[in-house]
């Protein structure tokens, strides 16, 4: 197959942006730790309730400016919902849902995370500016989908 | 050597008489039912639009989720595969000298298991037990008519396939040591494409979702199920762009009076596009559970990998543009639009539509890296994308074909009145989706999620800001179902009242010096073999995982 040098520059060009888009990519995931949420623990989706730590929803305190949030949702909702952070502080989402597929989204933020029956989900994400977000759901989910949303407050 | 002759004699015979009647008929029925589904499905999508914005509130007997269901169902499944299959057997017949009456046979078997298909997946929607949306992710399950309904239109695509190889393998043992005409090259691999890459749905919908549907078994493994789906969900859509390629590399040159540029470059180009395809609906799962961060990235470059073939058709489009126009005398570094012929709709639609894919493929490429999806993932953007590469870059350039080929099956002509109606369908298509998928895009990154009705959360702030992008998405919308009507017009003008008369099929020659193909992209056995290896190495990984580290399984859950 004979080629003009202009084509032979341009399918280098064109591979080399496929490799810068790799390349940033790896370093983002392995260097930086900006992998997408991709946990994989397991949970028997009919006992979310009696499971721990679902059995306890909320958000807990566990360090200097760090906190957990033990989230469920389930149609049409996100238990707990609607709670407050300190400005500056990093916040540990682990996520499982107790019927259909739901997405957990968090507005004007990189919080955007697949949550499925019998999956456990987690994310992490460090708000610094104070206001208040909207979280919402982002796989539809039934009759209901377009009300199921929270919010979290961060002061 | 007799049989080979003959058939040369029936090739040229069939180029210079037209299409025969049954096979004519074949493709217009196949058209006419993608136009009719273009009508429908276009009349649902403004419904949705006008919703989306807050400007109609639905009455209590239509959901929006089920308008949005049958809209997915009606554009993405039955329009493109509609078409797909009407054009490709058109080109078939046309280039492999008609066609065998055991394939127009099976095509109409194909046909008929389609509709009925279709009809007993619509019942459901209409009757509210199936707004489950096209991905129809369990756990959410539908009434099980829905899914014998898509179980049939799968096989009836698989007749279609099954016909399309026969016809191929027909050919290849009449013409021996030749290669296959350019345009049953890309019918075949598009037909490829659309038996492995339903294979893995089919699996889903019949061995899981089905008996589960059905109370026979209690529990079903989402993760699995998911996952079988976009292994088909994305190769669907790049079926539709080859099949869009397929116009731009063999007709567009033609009707610009030009020649086809590298026959090798095209065969390899498909070759690729084939080969690489099935693998790339993994990047609908970068913020899945369950995965391994590692195997996510190795997913990036799979989807990446499809970006390459693209790039190389880019070039190839403007060199055919740029040698056209010098050969008519241009100069100049850009000349070439100057030469190209902008008031034919048969050129000018599918050149919009390719240069709407600049920024589609641009789009594709930022949003399958990890971290960028993670912030456009299932929100308007995405929606706003397959408007841009679905609805621009494929099905305007399906509208481009539809003026000479409709047509050409109808033996009547396309007369001036008509291809300037096509220009201002086309324009108005444009700037529609300009408006459409420009909001789209841009509301999804400020984070409007996908597949939602009318919502302000309680008058949250921040939805309550998405407000004025959510108006122009509707005014796009509005001028899309201008758009629509004029397009079905011109198509049952064209087939039944244009004037009766020779229309061509627009098949570009090759260069006069091209250097001679080689003959191993005639090889699909191999390339076969190479496409599984790379399936097998996307997702062994995975679904092992899934299987093996499966949780206990979910209950079937109606939820709307």
């Amino acid at each position: 197959m004979k080629m003009h040098l202009d084509e032979k520059i341009w399918l280098t060009i064109s591979f080399g942006i496929i490799m810068i888009f790799m390349f940033f990519t790896g370093y983002q995931a392995f260097a930086l730790d900006m992998a997408p949420p991709s946990n994989k623990e397991i949970i028997d989706p009919q006992k979310v309730d009696q499971t721990a730590p679902f059995d306890k929803p909320g958000v807990n305190k566990i360090g200097e400016n760090e906190y957990e949030v033990i989230m469920t949702l389930q149609a049409f909702s996100f238990n707990p919902g609607n709670f407050e952070v300190p400005a500056g502080s990093t916040v540990h989402f682990t996520l499982t849902s107790k019927d259909v597929v739901h997405g957990f989204e968090v507005a004007g933020t990189n919080l955007n995370a697949m949550v499925m029956p019998g999956h456990i989900q987690k994310i992490t994400q460090k708000f610094n500016k104070p206001g208040t977000y909207l979280v919402l759901c982002n796989e539809y989910c039934g009759a209901g989908h377009q009300a199921m949303s929270t919010t979290i407050t961060v002061k | 050597m007799q049989t080979a002759k003959s058939q040369t004699f029936k090739d040229k015979a069939n180029k210079v008489m037209g299409i025969s009647k049954e096979d004519a008929l074949l493709t217009k029925s196949y058209i006419f039912v993608a136009f009719a589904a273009l009508l429908l499905g276009g009349i649902l999508g403004l419904i949705q639009g006008l919703n989306r914005a807050g400007l109609l509130e639905l009455p209590s007997w239509l959901n929006y989720y089920q308008v949005l269901t049958a809209h997915g169902l009606i554009l993405v499944v039955v329009l493109t595969a509609f078409f797909t299959i009407g054009y490709f057997y058109a080109s078939l017949s046309h280039t492999l000298g008609g066609l065998l009456p055991k394939v127009r046979t099976m095509a109409w078997i194909g046909f008929g298991l389609k509709i009925v298909g279709f009809v007993l997946a619509v019942i459901p929607i209409i009757m509210g037990d199936a707004s489950v949306m096209y991905t129809f992710y369990p756990p959410m399950a539908a009434a099980p008519m829905f899914y014998i309904g898509l179980a049939l239109i799968v096989v009836g695509v698989w007749m279609c396939a099954f016909g399309a190889f026969i016809q191929v393998a027909n050919w290849r043992r009449n013409n021996k040591g030749q290669h296959v005409p350019i345009l049953a090259y890309f019918a075949t691999g598009v037909f490829i494409l659309l038996f492995f890459g339903s294979v893995p749905v089919a699996i889903e919908v019949i061995v899981m979702i089905i008996p589960w549907s059905f109370g026979w078994v209690e529990t079903i493994n989402v993760m699995v199920a998911r996952t079988l789906f976009w292994a088909f969900g994305h190769t669907l859509v790049n079926i539709w762009y080859l099949t869009a390629v397929s116009a731009w590399y063999v007709v567009v040159p033609k009707i610009i009076g030009g020649k086809r540029w590298s026959d090798t470059l095209t065969r390899v180009v498909i070759i690729g596009l084939v080969v690489m395809n099935i693998t790339g609906g993994f990047h609908h799962q970068i913020i899945d559970p369950g995965i391994a961060e590692a195997v996510k990235f190795m997913h990036v470059f799979m989807s990446l990998a499809i970006g390459f073939p693209s790039l190389m058709t880019a070039w190839a489009m403007f060199a055919v543009f740029e040698k056209t126009a010098r050969k008519q005398g241009e100069k100049g570094l850009i000349g070439w639009y100057k030469k190209m012929p902008w008031g034919d709709v048969r050129f000018l639609a599918p050149m919009i539509a390719m240069i709407a894919f600049i920024p589609a493929g641009a789009g594709g490429i930022a949003q399958s890296t990890n971290q960028l999806d993670q912030v456009v993932h299932n929100t308007m953007w995405i929606v706003g994308h397959f408007h841009l590469t679905l609805g621009m870059s494929v099905v305007m350039t399906f509208f481009g074909i539809s003026y000479w080929l409709v047509p050409y099956i109808s033996n009547r002509v396309l007369t001036p009145q008509i291809n300037k109606l096509g220009v201002i369908q086309t324009w108005i298509w444009t700037i529609g989706m300009i408006f459409m998928s420009g909001a789209m895009h841009w509301v999804g990154l400020l984070g409007s999620p996908r597949r939602t009705s009318f919502t302000t959360y309680g008058d949250n702030a921040t939805a309550l800001s998405w407000s004025p992008y959510l108006m122009c998405l509707a005014v796009g919308g509005t001028l899309l179902i201008i758009g629509v009507l004029l397009q079905v017009y011109a198509v049952v003008n064209m087939m039944f009242f244009a004037p009766k008369g020779e229309t061509e099929f627009p098949i570009a020659e090759e260069e006069e010096n091209a250097s001679k193909t080689p003959y191993w992209t005639e090889r699909w056995g191999l390339w076969i073999v190479v496409m599984l290896l790379v399936v097998a190495m996307a997702y062994v990984i995975p679904l092992t995982e899934f299987i093996v580290n499966a949780p206990p399984g979910s209950p079937p859950y109606k939820t709307w």
